[in-house]
């Protein structure tokens, strides 16, 4: 038994199955992380090999080349060349898919070229009778100088073969079989290996042909890699045909070695494009999906979302009923569990949606979209690519902007970057959810749409048309030079895999969770605190409100309703509220909800649980949240507060503005300014007042 | 007039003859997109933009800009 470790990285094309292997290999070792300074997803996880060695597994992002095109293809390049890293590699494992073997070649002999060790897998080999496709294994390996695994990674075939290989990787001839030496202007190459020794020739090339300097290479280092980009024309030109010359080179060893025979061809792939793709079947069945997932989203999620809220609500009265009376219980019972109640209520609809993004996304699905939206995003400076994160913004903004990393454009990727919080995220859906229920009458339109479902449907097209326009606007305005281009890989449709999709959406939505979760819990408990504590009026709050009914006849319960309310009042929220009151009266809403959008600034879905905990503090009321809020009265108009006018204002307020500081932290990471950030919380902070303003001056 | 993938109607062959080195992205080479390979024309969107291709194994879409920049070899009947 040796207690030997390696480092093993997983490289390869998008679309082969990496990632299933990576799942394979790893099982529920497996951690996500983050590259430092970058939100890009860092996956690694732990393999027991045969020997007893213990393989440290990291799950490199899809590229097509080791030259980047976005910014976790770039993740690629910097762990195979920064030799110093805690993760540089000790074998790389590039993992092909059997019947686009060729692009995947490329990049396994880029990743020879910088004398790492690396071994082949070929994924979905059981599908190679089915396809007509053989290959000669042993012709193969002898031309790549290395061992070739063939796996099925869904059917775990394979595995335990590939294992042993990297036991063995020591014995894998370390000859490398092309090499950029030696075909291209070979005095500059010379010239370029000679002035640096110290690296493999392909590294110098690899860093020379890059536009950002590599943070990782000394200064002396990077001054010679200077003197050789002088000519930035010839650079170019070298690069292309040092691409024409690899795939001469595996041209030539696939003729030889790899054959597919047409009659068994069968093309699922073209039948299905021919409507998919479709100018107009594709637009049709794309909306019909859309429409499929939002309907789903509510329908299915609405059940659980209930039992959540009924057993928060439960455990809270439980909870204030069993234990002593006292600060401590009713910490618990009415800010910690009305706290966690509040982040848990969302784990339905944003599983649900995580999983639609991806069967859409393993199907091969998403592609396609990519390619039918393009020039419609284009017209708003924005990319097919952009598509993807709008959808995703429909689940949470987070996530959504960390998906924007594999737009190639600047401009592009910050447009949608700014653009993505209007889209209409689940934490909005409970202030909606909620707000309709009070003001929307539970009617049908035309016996069949609910009207309230219509509503919420034309909130979710509000948000949409408003990411549209600003991001028109934008294009219009910001002057950003980025020269983009699009290449979008139409990969095979495939039957997505259970296993990788539980992984994706348990990943996921425990991201959210844990972060977004920490935030609401956090403010949720200051909130408590704020509002059951106070300044002197507070303190004497009984006294003062029994002296003040002592000539009137009043129910002893009606007299403790007039003392929570006055507590409430002069508690330090309460403040707070009545401060801001003023500014947000034209809006039709009282300090109350002012209270409610102060703490909404932290996160949207606070809205619910504050107006909860302001009107749960002190309430012997054990009714939901909803009868607590309908029976709000405004003591002025002695209208219902909530009422038509003032609800519809504050349902565009909230479909406006932005508030959530996960997003506007997540923002400044991935632009590294706090410019843009700001510009959104400004921005839309302002449209959101302006145009509640409006609709509640207009229906009032 | 040069003929380039931009000219293919849906379901049409063409042979690479040249991509202008200048204005190619590397991305598209790497991708298999290469002086003497076959290109099909699988789908357009519409206003023929973005366009769906294969070439050299590879399934992809570009935009009609860039698809402008692929050079085909001359069909038999313009030259007569």
């Amino acid at each position: 038994m040796s207690s030997k470790k390696i480092k093993i990285a997983l490289v390869g094309n998008p679309n082969t199955g990496k990632t299933s292997l990576f799942n394979q290999l790893t099982g529920m070792t497996q951690k996500v992380g983050n590259y430092p300074g970058i939100t890009v997803d860092k996956k690694q996880g732990g393999c027991k090999l045969p020997d007893g060695t213990l393989a440290k597994i990291t799950d490199l992002p899809g590229t097509y080349s080791i030259n980047p095109n976005s910014l976790d293809e770039s993740i690629v390049l910097e762990t195979l060349l920064d030799t110093d890293s805690k993760d540089y590699p000790d074998l790389v494992v590039v993992v092909a898919e059997v019947e686009n073997i060729k692009r995947n070649l490329f990049l396994f002999t880029q990743v020879q070229d910088l004398k790492i060790p690396a071994i082949l897998v070929i994924n979905m080999a059981d599908q190679m009778e089915r396809k007509g496709i053989s290959i000669d294994l042993k012709k193969l390996k002898e031309a790549l100088k290395t061992e070739i695994v063939l796996i099925s990674a869904r059917k775990k075939e394979g595995i335990e073969d590939l294992k042993q290989a990297i036991v063995n990787y020591q014995e894998v001839p370390r000859e490398i079989p092309f090499q950029i030496s030696g075909k291209i202007d070979v005095a500059y190459f010379n010239e370029l290996k000679n002035s640096l020794k110290e690296f493999p020739l392909y590294k110098s090339w690899l860093l020379l042909t890059q536009k950002q300097e590599a943070s990782f290479v000394s200064k002396t280092s990077r001054r010679i890699l200077a003197s050789f980009k002088k000519d930035p024309k010839k650079v170019k030109k070298y690069q292309h045909k040092e691409t024409i010359y690899r795939y001469k080179f595996i041209n030539d060893i696939l003729k030889r070695t790899y054959l597919v025979d047409p009659s068994k061809a069968k093309d699922l792939r073209s039948r299905l494009d021919k409507v998919l793709t479709h100018r107009i079947f594709g637009y049709v069945i794309f909306v019909g999906i859309l429409l499929l997932v939002f309907q789903s989203v509510f329908d299915w999620a609405s059940v659980p979302m209930d039992w959540i809220d009924g057993f928060f609500s439960n455990l809270s009265k439980t909870v204030k009923d069993s234990l002593p009376e006292g600060v401590l219980t009713n910490l618990i019972s009415e800010g910690i569990i009305p706290g966690i109640g509040g982040i848990v209520i969302f784990i339905p609809q944003i599983a649900i949606l995580f999983l639609f993004v991806a069967i859409l996304e393993e199907t091969g699905y998403m592609s396609r979209v990519v390619f039918l939206m393009d020039k419609i995003m284009r017209r708003y400076g924005m990319s097919g690519k952009s598509v993807i994160p709008l959808i995703s913004g429909t689940a949470c903004a987070i996530p959504a902007i960390m998906a924007t990393r594999n737009i190639a454009g600047w401009k592009d990727r910050l447009i949608t970057i700014l653009v993505t919080p209007f889209t209409t995220c689940s934490a909005r859906l409970p202030v909606y959810a909620i707000i309709i229920a009070l003001i929307i009458p539970e009617t049908r339109v035309f016996g069949l749409f609910s009207l309230q479902g219509l509503v919420l449907m034309a909130l979710y097209i509000l948000g949409f048309a408003a990411a549209l326009l600003a991001a028109y606007v934008l294009n219009k305005v910001l002057k950003v030079e980025s020269k983009t281009f699009f290449i979008v890989e139409m990969p095979n449709y495939k039957l997505p895999s259970v296993k990788n999709i539980i992984f994706e959406v348990v990943e996921k939505t425990k991201a959210f969770v844990l972060g977004a979760g920490k935030i609401i819990l956090a403010i949720s408990i200051v909130l408590w605190f704020l509002a059951s504590n106070g300044n002197r009026d507070f303190k004497n709050a009984t006294q003062q409100v029994t002296e003040q009914f002592s000539e009137s006849e009043i129910s002893e319960e009606a007299l403790d309703q007039k003392i929570a309310s006055y507590k409430l009042e002069h508690s330090y929220i309460g403040v707070m509220g009545k401060l801001i009151e003023p500014a947000i009266a034209p809006l039709g809403y009282d300090w109350k909800i002012g209270i409610a959008l102060i703490s909404s600034f932290a996160a949207r879905e606070v809205f619910v649980g504050t107006l909860s905990t302001i009107y749960s503090v002190g309430s012997d009321d054990e009714g939901t949240i909803k009868q607590r809020m309908a029976a709000e009265i405004n003591p002025i108009t002695k209208e219902k507060r909530f009422n038509f006018p003032a609800g519809m204002s504050l349902l565009v307020f909230y479909a406006f503005a932005m508030q959530c500081m996960g997003t506007l932290a997540i923002v400044k990471r991935e632009t590294k300014s706090w410019k843009w950030p700001m510009l959104q919380l400004v921005g839309m902070g302002l449209l959101a007042y302006v145009s509640a303003l409006i609709t509640f001056v207009l229906l009032k | 007039m040069s003929h380039t993938v931009a000219d293919l109607h849906r379901g049409e062959q063409g042979t690479i003859e040249s991509l202008s080195f200048d204005e190619i992205p590397l991305a598209l080479m790497e991708m298999g997109c290469l002086p003497g390979k076959q290109v099909t024309l699988v789908q357009a969107a519409p206003m023929k933009d973005p366009m769906y291709i294969h070439v050299n194994g590879s399934h992809f879409a570009i935009r009609r800009e860039t698809a402008e920049r692929i050079v085909l070899t001359k069909r038999l009947c313009d030259e007569f």
